[in-house]
């Protein structure tokens, strides 16, 4: 195959540049760099290659997993894939001429328009990386709109998160403090929120549900604590058919992992951070926003917006160093909602409480196990605290194909042997026994 | 010539019969959190709504659709191979699951890492960055843990005047001063680097080529007077398309090197991302990247965390896998023989479009180009139009425009980017529409061959709308 269409004119244009060789246009790179080829093997066919690396995928293996912590294999309909796999969308690049970008930016537009829907805010961008960086912009931003240095979080949130918002608040000199949970519950200590809380916290964050699949039932009162400092609530998005959107309790920014809507997990990448707020704050946001204007023939039309905040214009006083963003993901986001329907998003929700509870209580049946181990209602996850040494378990379930959810052993030490178990609408009832039979049948561990 | 659509396609909350569903009785979860009234978003059935997308598809220019010359953007072809690959159901795994159960995209990041190595002229790479902006956020940190560990306070980045906006916003996302220097001839100004250096400076952020496309001839220089003042030496990997297969950063001195792996290496841009940001480094900075990286030992591939100097983590997970496997397959297909052919027809074919045009536009700096070159887009003032003008005038002649107004210290900027993938019969098409139009260009002017017509970009800031909310309210 060719992709390279003028290696046969190459005499032809260097003809008409008037040079005889190639190697004269690379004469100002200097002699002692200049190397003759890479070291890396010849290229191959297209069908040398797809054998070769089908091959190398095949040692990949697919197990029934019951992993999440944020990243879920909730199923992506084809229709998905079809829509996102027009290249006129997925070879062009970010909508520089918007004359000729109608069709992405109005699907931007549409995806700011379905976020700000779930959740409850004014306005979203046309996305972030992942949740983690959306939490790491988000604290940035409340430090940008208060003036203030400190920031609340949870202390039961992604070791993950933990680490990048430690990377991303170094340079503003953020301190960023912890507060614990109810041990019985899983919820927010709010006692303890309220003692943490001072006159230089810029910002407060919550998720919910929690990290632990916990929905905070008394999140209404956090803002009651938190007053004028500003909340930000970390969502799963597809919870929104049922629970009420974080607008309606006090939220001033919304992020979360949009990943679970239309797109695949991809071993962790490509993810969606969703990033969403109130009008008022929309010019200190990060990345990219479209907005609806007109043509010159009175059309209604979209184009980038508020650019003045951005990389491009504002070099060192931007409010933000992303340029490339996770836009087709975001595409894949507005398909999958589109074809749910809000009918859909509240039926899947109701179908992964319903099944969460279900599994949960299977496993609590079993000798050695608690599950759930907060007294809370769960979304779509749930901590399993058990007698026996998870680590082992993980191997013994192994062996039968199946992963029983994320170790969380050496993150939240205090909670011993815990699992974090998480269920999808893709589960059946027979998958659920099949990891509770075989969790049954491992003894002497 | 026509290569969109122009439909009056509505909104999707604007489609079918209006949504009036309430939320049935919900005591599934707690009465305080139960939502009360469902989102407007519409209930409707897939024909309406890949119709509905399909349609605004029809309305958008890609690559596939023809020429996107893109300056700094390296707007290539990407094989259908590529995207085939990346779908197939072996790549869709959890990035918590037992590293037994992943060897195969274990083993394609570790020789993906290794193939940057060695394109880079670099020791370590990590693959974690999500895009080139996220890279040079990743590299300078490392750079910060870097002069930390030497007990070392240096609170400043150097840039040149050319350096890409993400540069100077990393570098104070980062913590650091940014200090821009002016060029001369186009490039690095010597004289100025060498007054700026101090033992203040942490970084000095460089793109070779430069945004104007012209190579640093005094890049060894350089790195001597950057590394003797005790700083490190950036290279931003936007241009490396000009240079793949020719020469290596590392090679000229280098330190920390980001890849846009949408870019130089192909994977389709997504209409803004997903891309890719690997960063690679010299030994001495090995240990400072971010956890974890991929390793080999034995017969197995698995991740190191136990790297007690690591930065930590810039992201969730390890990467944009997807995009990784992307621009490892087009590595395979290419090999070390045709990313050769890469940067060697890249700039062929701008330097014999700079040619052609460079009679019609202005060209500040005569040097040598490689993969771009920018003209001035002066010359139109005379005639009463700018630059904008121009890029929209090209619309209607089916092509994508060049990047405009950018590098700022270029007058009317029209920074053009054909890539190698692009065909003779193409380019010429684009230099006979661009000596048309230079000749009569047309102040103000709207196009008429796209899906709109010029777009009122100040009326959307003015009366901000950016939702369907905010329309609602309005």
């Amino acid at each position: 195959m060719n992709y390279i269409p003028n290696l046969e004119f190459k005499e032809e244009i260097l003809k008409e540049i008037g040079i005889k060789r190639i190697d004269e246009l690379f004469s100002d790179i200097p002699e002692i760099v200049r190397i003759n080829r890479l070291n890396l093997p010849d290229g191959k066919t297209e069908m040398e290659v797809k054998k070769e690396i089908t091959c190398t995928l095949k040692k990949n293996k697919r197990t029934l997993s019951f992993l999440g912590g944020g990243i879920y294999d909730n199923y992506v309909p084809s229709a998905v894939k079809a829509i996102i796999q027009r290249s006129e969308f997925y070879t062009s690049y970010t909508p520089y001429q918007p004359e000729v970008s109608q069709g992405m930016l109005q699907a931007m537009f549409e995806y700011q328009s379905m976020i700000a829907e779930l959740t409850g805010m004014d306005a979203a961008n046309a996305s972030m990386y992942d949740w983690a960086t959306s939490v790491a912009e988000a604290v940035l931003m409340c430090s940008r709109i208060t003036k203030k240095n400190e920031f609340i979080i949870p202390k039961n949130i992604h070791w993950e998160k933990k680490s990048v918002l430690r990377n991303y608040t170094k340079g503003a000199k953020l301190k960023i403090k912890e507060i614990g949970y109810d041990e019985k519950t899983g919820e927010i200590n709010l006692d303890e929120l309220k003692s943490t809380i001072n006159d230089n916290t810029a910002g407060v964050y919550v998720e919910n549900p929690n990290f632990f699949g916990v929905l905070e039932e008394n999140v209404a009162d956090i803002k009651n604590i938190v007053g004028k400092t500003l909340l930000v609530v970390g969502i799963n998005p597809l919870t929104l058919g049922i629970i009420k959107p974080p607008g309606e309790y006090g939220a001033d920014i919304v992020v979360g992992e949009g990943q679970s809507l239309g797109s695949p997990m991809n071993f962790g990448g490509p993810l969606l951070g969703l990033f969403a707020c109130k009008k008022e704050y929309v010019r200190q946001m990060p990345g990219r926003l479209i907005g609806m204007t007109k043509d010159s023939d009175g059309r209604t039309a979209f184009c980038m917006t508020l650019q003045t905040r951005e990389q491009h214009i504002r070099r060192e006083k931007a409010a933000s160093n992303i340029c490339t963003n996770e836009s087709l993901c975001a595409l894949s986001a507005v398909a999958y909602l589109s074809l749910l329907g809000s009918d859909g998003l509240e039926k899947i929700g109701k179908e992964l409480v319903s099944k969460t509870k279900f599994l949960a209580d299977e496993i609590n049946k079993i000798d050695g196990y608690k599950a759930p181990l907060f007294n809370s209602c769960h979304f779509n996850e749930f901590v399993v605290k058990t007698k026996k040494d998870t680590n082992r378990i993980h191997k013994r379930l192994l062996e039968s194909g199946i992963d029983a959810g994320i170790i969380l052993n050496q993150h939240f030490p205090e909670l011993g042997n815990s699992m974090l178990c998480t269920v999808s609408e893709t589960h059946s009832k027979e998958d659920m026994l099949r990891l509770v039979d075989a969790l049954k049948e491992v003894k002497d561990v | 010539m026509f290569r969109q659509a122009r439909y009056d396609e509505p909104l999707i909350f604007e489609i079918g019969e209006k949504n009036t569903s309430e939320p049935q009785t919900n005591n599934i979860v707690p009465e305080k959190l139960s939502r009360k009234k469902l989102p407007d978003i519409p209930n409707l059935t897939e024909p309406e709504v890949v119709r509905h997308y399909t349609r605004l598809s029809q309305m958008n220019y890609g690559v596939d659709s023809g020429f996107y010359p893109l300056g700094s953007c390296t707007m290539k072809y990407t094989p259908k191979i590529v995207e085939e690959i990346a779908g197939f159901e072996e790549v869709n795994m959890h990035p918590h699951q037992d590293e037994s159960t992943v060897q195969g995209s274990l083993k394609i990041m570790y020789e993906l890492q290794e193939m940057l190595k060695e394109i880079g002229g670099v020791d370590e790479v990590t693959l974690q960055p999500a895009a080139g902006a996220h890279g040079e956020f990743t590299g300078l940190l490392i750079a910060g843990a870097y002069h930390e560990s030497r007990n070392e306070k240096r609170t400043e980045v150097i840039l040149p005047d050319t350096a890409h906006g993400t540069n100077p916003a990393s570098a104070h996302m980062a913590g650091y001063d940014v200090v821009e220097i002016p060029s001369e001839n186009g490039m690095v100004n010597l004289k100025a680097l060498k007054n700026a250096l101090s033992e203040k400076t942490a970084v000095f952020m460089l793109t070779n080529p430069n945004t104007l496309g012209i190579f640093e001839e005094n890049v060894l220089d350089i790195a001597e007077m950057v590394h003797e003042a005790g700083a490190l030496l950036y290279y931003d990997g936007a241009n490396l398309n000009a240079v793949i297969g020719k020469a290596r950063p590392g090679d000229m001195g280098f330190d920390i090197v980001h890849f846009n792996l949408h870019k130089t290496f192909c994977t389709p841009h997504g209409g803004g991302g997903p891309g890719a940001g690997p960063v690679g480094v010299k030994k001495f900075l090995g240990k400072f990247l971010p956890v974890p990286v991929v390793e080999h030992g034995g017969k197995k591939y698995y991740f190191n965390y136990d790297k007690p100097d690591s930065i930590g983590k810039i992201k969730g997970a390890y990467g944009n896998f997807a995009v990784l496997l992307k621009a490892y397959v087009y590595i395979k297909l290419l090999g070390g023989n045709g990313l050769k052919k890469v940067s060697e027809i890249a700039v062929l074919n701008a330097n014999y479009m700079k040619k052609k045009l460079e009679k019609y536009f202005e060209l500040p700096h005569k040097n040598l180009r490689k993969h771009e070159f920018v003209l001035s887009g002066s010359k139109l003032k005379e005639k009463n139009a700018r630059t904008l003008d121009a890029a929209k005038m090209l619309l209607d002649y089916g092509l994508h425009a060049p990047t405009i107004y950018f590098p700022h210290l270029v007058d009317e900027a029209i920074m053009i980017e054909p890539t190698e993938t692009e065909p003779k019969y193409e380019m010429d098409r684009f230099i006979d529409a661009m000596i048309k139009l230079s000749e009569s260009p047309l102040k103000n002017y709207s196009p008429k061959n796209t899906s709109a017509g010029k777009i009122d970009e100040a009326g959307a800031v003015k009366d901000l709308v950016l939702s369907w909310k905010m329309v609602k309210e309005r």
